[in-house]
């Protein structure tokens, strides 16, 4: 449909399985429980899934837009977007250090992470900057051959059983030009993690606020030169929009999924509620919405899988799908009714889940923005 | 060592299957394949076995079209060394002439053995490792749920049967198929996708092979099972009983 080869269909067949074998038998108890264990990061990478899109050298399969998508893709019929979200949180953390560390940086910090064995998170936002990233106050202050970091992150998905973090710090006054990376391990003096947050949605992976008090790292663990942390940023960025917006047409299929089944098999006066225009009309509405997100990032995937990475493009793409998620799942609750109401139904916890994708990785406001001055020259 | 190991593609499980209007067949239109569940397990256990034998080749083979090089190169992705497909329609296959190809391509490639999944989830017939054991002239296990290896000359087989297990112990060359209990087949993961690709995959026809497959066994017609009726609730166990006696006559 969207110009896969043989290896896409292939890895979809092979991250199919991995949903329906780890995933989703376990899906409703981990919303519960609010995590998951631990060991589905090493099932992932017996998949490959973990490898997906980085570089051969460091344990991955190559470079690719267009695979880790699938993955996260055929991931969301597992009923649970935390779980997505947390197992590849390595996905947005491990990206800069791929693109500005040195190769003893790539070797410490990429292959365990791939192989299913450490997990990494990435700490931008902090309790009082969100969008703006030029406001970014955690500090790290050169101090001979170390650096000396001080702060708070928050909203940090993976965050409070990451083995390390990719922290994005002040270096420099500059608001854009003094940002830079930095790699925070666990159990590093004055690292806390201050509190686990509950959340509406995304249940199973763990959030956590982040705490860095005088906490003391080696020149070696800087990414990339002083100031060289907002254009990886940037980077970054569009790889984590593609991947919400992603996320947000699976989520919106599988919505109109277990909402076409209910309507098939629902009876009102005599019939199945699905025969019922007013219900009819609403899924076609739906089926049409899904493909619309699904057909606008496929096609802004393939751009950037060709090196043609347009900001307003993947923005658009982003604020679409989330937009359509949220009113597919919001529809979807409302064909089930009682049933869409309940917990035990995956339309409820997929509704909720929904609810991030227009904040997460940037707001539909800061999106907008960015389309009018990149998009429209306004 | 060297195995043969099968890897039929079939209708996904999961999908729902339809058949045509005219009933002469299940109708194949947006239905999702994958490789038979069965066979899975035997490429696994090939897998694990070569391992165990520390040295060796597995060689994945499938009869059918075109579309079957995509499971022969998933169990290429899970591990095996090279893929053979012997193309032939489908629909005009029986277990008797998919035995006699594979008893062609033994007699090629002399295999040590031939693992096979015990029947496929689509025809259900369990015949194919039987006849081809047969038309072989070699040892056979079904049903295995344990394998070891005697060495490189034969292995000790632990077979399902009905009330128990049965232990058997056979020379090589021979043939065993697979149950459900024998493993979990690893994942055909991304980086094995990916160097599958490279792998060799030789394309025959049963021609080539020297063998006519006129059908032994050929299809008539297609029923879908009947509809179930809907149950009824029972108040108490008396109602239960009296049901049960009167009316489903079991009791």
């Amino acid at each position: 449909m969207h110009a896969k080869d043989d290896v896409a269909r292939a890895f979809e067949q092979t991250c199919r399985r991995f949903t329906r074998e780890q995933i989703e038998p376990f899906a409703a108890e981990w919303e519960e429980a609010e995590l998951f264990p631990r060991t589905l990061y090493a099932r992932a990478a017996e998949a490959g899934i973990l490898a997906a899109g980085f570089p051969e050298d460091l344990g991955g399969t190559g470079k690719s837009t267009l695979l880790p998508l699938l993955a996260l893709e055929q991931m969301i019929w597992g009923g649970s977007t935390g779980v997505v979200a947390g197992v590849s949180s390595h996905g947005i953390a491990l990206p800069p250090i791929v693109n500005l560390g040195d190769d003893a940086q790539k070797q410490r910090w990429v292959p365990p992470v791939l192989r299913g064995e450490q997990i990494a998170a990435l700490a931008i936002t902090e309790p009082g900057t969100g969008s703006d990233v030029a406001g970014i106050r955690t500090r790290a202050v050169r101090d001979g051959d170390t650096y000396v970091i001080n702060g708070a992150k928050m909203f940090i998905t993976s965050g409070c059983r990451a083995d390390f973090v990719t922290v994005l710090t002040r270096t420099g006054a500059d608001a854009h030009g003094g940002l830079t990376f930095f790699v925070v391990e666990r159990g590093t003096p004055g690292f806390t993690v201050s509190r686990s947050l509950k959340k509406t949605g995304w249940r199973a992976s763990d959030t956590a606020e982040l705490s860095f008090a005088d906490v003391r790292v080696p020149v070696s663990h800087r990414i990339g030169d002083e100031g060289s942390g907002f254009i990886a940023l940037m980077q970054n960025f569009q790889n984590e929009r593609l991947a919400l917006a992603f996320m947000g047409h699976a989520t919106a299929e599988v919505a109109l999924h277990d909402a076409l089944a209910y309507a098939r098999e629902r009876q009102a006066f005599g019939k199945p509620i699905g025969k019922f225009q007013t219900i009819r009309h609403t899924l076609a509405d739906m089926a049409t919405k899904v493909q619309a997100a699904r057909a606008l990032n496929y096609q802004t995937a393939l751009r950037c899988e060709r090196g043609d990475v347009d900001v307003s493009h993947v923005s658009m793409a982003k604020n679409f799908a989330a937009r359509v998620a949220n009113e597919v799942c919001y529809d979807a609750v409302q064909i089930l009714g009682g049933m869409g109401y309940m917990r035990e139904s995956r339309v409820e916890r997929l509704s909720r889940d929904a609810r991030l994708l227009p904040i997460g990785g940037g707001t539909t406001e800061i999106m907008n923005e960015l389309i009018a001055r990149w998009g429209l020259g306004l | 060592m060297k195995i043969l190991v099968t890897a039929k593609r079939v209708t996904d499980p999961d999908s729902k299957i339809q058949l045509k209007p005219d009933r002469s067949g299940i109708n194949l239109d947006n239905v999702d394949f994958k490789m038979n569940p069965f066979c899975e397990i035997a490429v696994e256990e090939a897998l694990r076995l070569i391992d165990a034998a520390g040295d060796g080749e597995t060689i994945a083979v499938a009869v059918g079209d075109s579309d079957a090089t995509k499971e022969i190169r998933t169990a290429m992705a899970m591990g095996c060394d090279r893929g053979i497909l012997v193309e032939a329609d489908e629909t005009q296959l029986d277990s008797d002439a998919v035995a006699r190809v594979l008893a062609a391509i033994c007699a090629k490639e002399k295999p040590d053995l031939v693992l096979l999944g015990k029947q496929a989830i689509d025809g259900d017939s369990n015949q194919v490792g039987q006849l081809l054991a047969e038309y072989l002239g070699w040892p056979q296990a079904t049903f295995a749920y344990k394998i070891s290896l005697n060495g490189t000359s034969g292995a000790t087989v632990q077979r399902e049967v009905d009330g128990g297990v049965e232990t058997v112990s056979l020379t090589f060359p021979a043939v065993i198929t697979t149950d459900l209990r024998l493993n979990e087949p690893r994942y055909a993961s991304l980086p094995g996708i990916m160097k599958a690709k490279k792998k060799p995959l030789e394309e025959t026809t049963a021609a080539d092979l020297g063998v006519d497959l006129a059908l032994k066994v050929e299809s008539v017609g297609f029923e879908p099972p009947p509809a179930r009726q809907a149950g009824v609730k029972v108040k108490t166990v008396d109602e239960l009983i009296e049901k049960l006696a009167g009316e489903a006559k079991v009791i």
